[in-house]
């Protein structure tokens, strides 16, 4: 847009910002920040063509433009409408988008399960946060909810599709990743599901980003299944050589094992940059990566639990003062606790564990 | 020296009087205080054969509960140990296999479950957070010990018994039946 040196001035919430034209309502929001910006459960600005499902980003456009005051009459998807210049936007200020915002929550969580307490993705869950900040406490809803049983999408991917909010952005990410897409949305309306044809698995090399870019836990890694809560994971940095990839990637620690690796996300939960499956299924060990330091959790993310920053830790003073000799442990919890064993390396198992990888175990001694 | 309290009185110093001096009204005033005592209502109970009731809301050693199969209710979401302020509770889940439907109520489950009473204060904070009705804070004390390894309580001292095979022991548990 350099040739275009017009910049269209846009009002959201009474906060004015110039953005280049085409912009959309959701992309200008962004700009500006903080609460301003409305959710966005289909949208992803890295994949063309995403958005306008979800209608999560609706608001309301009080000015259509400098040149035609009029407002718009029914609230329009943030993602799909670009901005005209002198253009108002409400959105957390609307009454009506805040009303019609919890309805669409409603209406998403008609189907949900309330299975967060099994979920892998609950701590890092779109639909939790807007849910939570956006929706109701209750719902009205009082017949079955559609059921669907869970799928496996090749050997690393495991598809719950009756968690699945139908945003297509997987199905956006396997198109234009990869070259050859062979899952998407099989039936209409209430029986729509992400499927794979013919129990096609996909292997592509990039096609564990369908994980990463799921707001909910449709999309789960099944070397991470069951392993371990999100929140209790420290995430690092890190990155690799990696030829196929840019091997940016966060490890989720637990201890000095690896329990997960994912592509890092910014603060509007799109990965920065889409990473290959060998680093995320296969590279398991400190040794495969060079660690950079902590990865910066927003504060109010359950992540952040438990993560003390800037702890200063008294001096360990024993040693000095005992010549070098470690003191002597009166209790060695291994002796005592049976989680967190090191003779069992959790993030090494394939897939979830089961009881025999923990009777294997409790056989041993 | 300024004096911190009102409460001081100055000692006296004056010579005793004859009734001070005979003493006996002095010790039977005491005796009489406390031989009324044995005709008062004692404040103390026979412990370990009388117990006090507890109060309902009384926050004691923790129960993993089943559901009325008999399933465990725990799915290890981890809640619990986010919400311990003490950071006393750790588990490890794992996935349900078939043929174990009869054992845990959904498709994950805790296979490992440990609440250190060494670092637990009893807060019930995880009594809160739990959302699927599995952990319990009974009526109950937790066992003192000598040793400290006797207090990292593993699942399968806490699990409640189980109503379809041991339904004695689990109405015991639950203070259906008193407890002689």
């Amino acid at each position: 847009m350099s040739d275009q040196p017009q910049l269209f001035k846009v009002t959201i919430d009474n906060i004015t910002i110039e953005v280049a034209p085409g912009t959309s309502i959701l992309e200008a929001a962004r700009k500006i920040g903080g609460d301003v910006a409305p959710p966005a459960m289909c949208f992803y600005s890295k994949l063309k063509g995403s958005g306008g499902k979800c209608r999560t980003c609706l608001v309301e456009v009080s000015k259509g433009s400098e040149k035609d005051p009029r407002p718009m009459p029914k609230l329009v998807a943030s993602c799909r409408t670009t901005v005209m210049d002198g253009m108002e936007v409400k959105n957390i200020t609307s009454e009506r988008v805040v009303d019609a915002r919890a309805g669409v929550v409603e209406f998403l969580l008609l189907n949900h399960p309330l299975d967060c307490p099994v979920c892998d993705q609950a701590g890092e869950c779109h639909l939790q946060d807007l849910s939570y900040d956006h929706g109701k406490a209750g719902t009205r809803y009082e017949f079955q909810r559609r059921t669907f049983k869970k799928h496996d999408l090749g050997e690393y991917i495991q598809l719950h599709m009756t968690r699945c909010i139908l945003c297509y952005r997987c199905v956006f990410t396997a198109e234009q990743l990869t070259d050859k897409r062979s899952h998407g949305v099989l039936d209409r309306g209430d029986h729509a599901e992400i499927a794979t044809y013919i129990e096609k698995s996909l292997d592509n090399d990039f096609i564990g980003n369908v994980i990463d870019v799921c707001p909910v836990g449709a999309l789960t890694d099944k070397t991470f299944r069951f392993k371990n809560r999100v929140w209790f994971l420290k995430p690092v940095d890190a990155h690799c050589s990696c030829s196929k990839c840019s091997g940016k990637v966060t490890l989720w620690y637990r201890g000095d094992e690896v329990f997960r690796v994912t592509a890092r996300k910014d603060q509007w939960g799109e990965v920065e940059d889409w990473i290959c499956n060998e680093c995320r299924f296969e590279k398991k060990k400190t040794s495969d990566w060079t660690i950079e330091g902590p990865r910066v959790i927003d504060r109010a993310s359950v992540i952040s639990q438990g993560h003390y920053v800037g702890v200063q830790k008294p001096k360990e003073t024993f040693e000095a003062v005992l010549d070098g000799r470690k003191p002597r442990l009166f209790m060695d919890i291994h002796s005592v606790s049976g989680v967190n064993r090191p003779d069992i390396n959790l993030s090494l198992i394939e897939g979830p564990a089961h009881s025999d990888d923990f009777d294997r175990v409790t056989k041993k001694d | 020296m300024q004096a911190l309290t009102q409460k001081s009185k100055p000692v006296s110093r004056e010579p005793m009087s004859l009734m001070e001096k005979i003493y006996l009204p002095a010790v039977l005033k005491g005796m009489s205080i406390t031989f009324s005592h044995m005709f008062k209502k004692k404040p103390t109970v026979r412990y370990p054969e009388e117990t006090r009731p507890f109060s309902p809301v009384f926050r004691g050693l923790h129960v993993l509960n089943r559901d009325e199969e008999g399933r465990e209710n725990c799915t290890a979401c981890g809640l619990c140990a986010v919400a311990c302020p003490a950071e006393a509770i750790t588990m490890e889940a794992a996935e349900r296999k078939e043929g174990e439907e009869h054992l845990y109520r959904e498709e994950k489950y805790a296979a490992r479950y440990e609440i250190n009473m060494l670092r637990c204060i009893f807060c019930g904070l995880c009594e809160e957070a739990c959302p699927k009705d599995a952990i319990y804070l009974s009526e109950t004390f937790a066992p003192a010990s000598f040793a400290r390894k006797e207090l990292v309580y593993a699942k399968n001292d806490l699990l409640i018994p189980n109503p379809k095979t041991e339904p004695e022991a689990f109405a015991k548990a639950k203070g259906l039946k008193p407890i002689k």
